[in-house]
């Protein structure tokens, strides 16, 4: 076995997105959610590179980095709106985020 | 391709059982910390895969920016670890949830596998690239020229990031100062 197969990496992507997406599910914590959803753009980022590398097109690369701008960007006002809930709640338990219902 | 599969597979290894850490783990703080080793280990995978720039953007943005940010709110905060107490319904939502993405991963392996679609490769070959000065180069001379309106419109995207975090984290203490001024 001397090589990688392009469908290992590819699957490989697949199970840390999906990963991540698991974790979106289960966990309450909002700080851990956000964690889980860089997971997942980190594997989509993986996947954009291994095509890249595939298709010999550095049009995937160029996507990763508009990409990483965009959770940049995200993570700064989503860790913002995590302060800001803290301050209201006391609390960054996704149950507690329920002021509409009572 | 022609990647080493040793490096490879240590990197996968260690990304899938630290991404499941970042998961499993009890403690805010811990997962951010697997999330690190998660980022290290891609930016080793894009290292293999030729993709150098976006290694070192991985490094320095990922591992560098994000991650410093979200240790600074988890201290910032400093919430118990309580946090990770499983409702009934959680742990279903959780069987479910790894039941589905066991099945996608597996049908999407099986599709990546079956891939039979003749694949056409562009003009960007490992050699065509060492010809024209390296992957950092070539892709910056696509950045400014083929993608320069994305790449000029990212920045209005970080501005409205900016303005939008510094809105938010300082609404109360905007509040506060109008309430005294009155």
């Amino acid at each position: 076995m001397s090589q990688v197969e392009p469908w290992v990496v590819l699957s490989f992507c697949s199970i840390i997105f999906f990963i991540g997406f698991t974790g979106l599910l289960i966990r309450r914590n909002i700080l851990v959610v956000l964690m889980c959803i860089e997971l997942m753009l980190n594997a989509v980022n993986l996947t954009f590179v291994t095509y890249a590398k595939l298709l010999q097109n550095l049009g995937g690369q160029v996507a990763v980095f508009f990409i990483i701008t965009v959770a940049a960007a995200e993570t700064a006002v989503g860790l913002g709106l995590v302060v800001a809930m803290f301050r209201t709640l006391r609390s960054v338990d996704t149950d507690q985020i329920q002021l509409l219902r009572e | 391709m022609n990647i080493s599969p040793g490096f490879f597979y240590v990197f996968a290894g260690t990304s899938i059982l630290f991404s499941l850490l970042v998961i499993l783990n009890r403690s805010a703080i811990a997962s951010a910390f697997s999330l690190l080793v998660v980022f290290f280990s891609f930016a080793g995978i894009y290292a293999l895969l030729d993709a150098h720039l976006v290694a070192a953007l991985q490094v320095l943005i990922y591992a560098g920016a994000i991650l410093v940010l979200f240790i600074f709110v988890i201290m910032l905060l400093n919430v118990e670890q309580a946090s990770f107490d499983y409702k009934r319904g959680r742990i279903l939502t959780g069987v479910f949830a790894a039941f589905g993405a066991f099945g996608m991963v597996f049908l999407l392996g099986r599709v990546f596998r079956s891939g039979s679609a003749p694949l056409q490769p562009g003009p960007f070959s490992p050699e065509n690239i060492q010809a024209a000065g390296g992957n950092t180069r070539v892709l910056s001379e696509l950045l400014f020229s083929e993608y320069v309106l994305p790449f000029e419109l990212t920045s209005v995207l970080l501005l409205a990031a900016i303005i939008g975090s510094v809105v938010l984290a300082k609404r109360g203490v905007i509040e506060k100062k109008s309430k005294e001024a009155k």
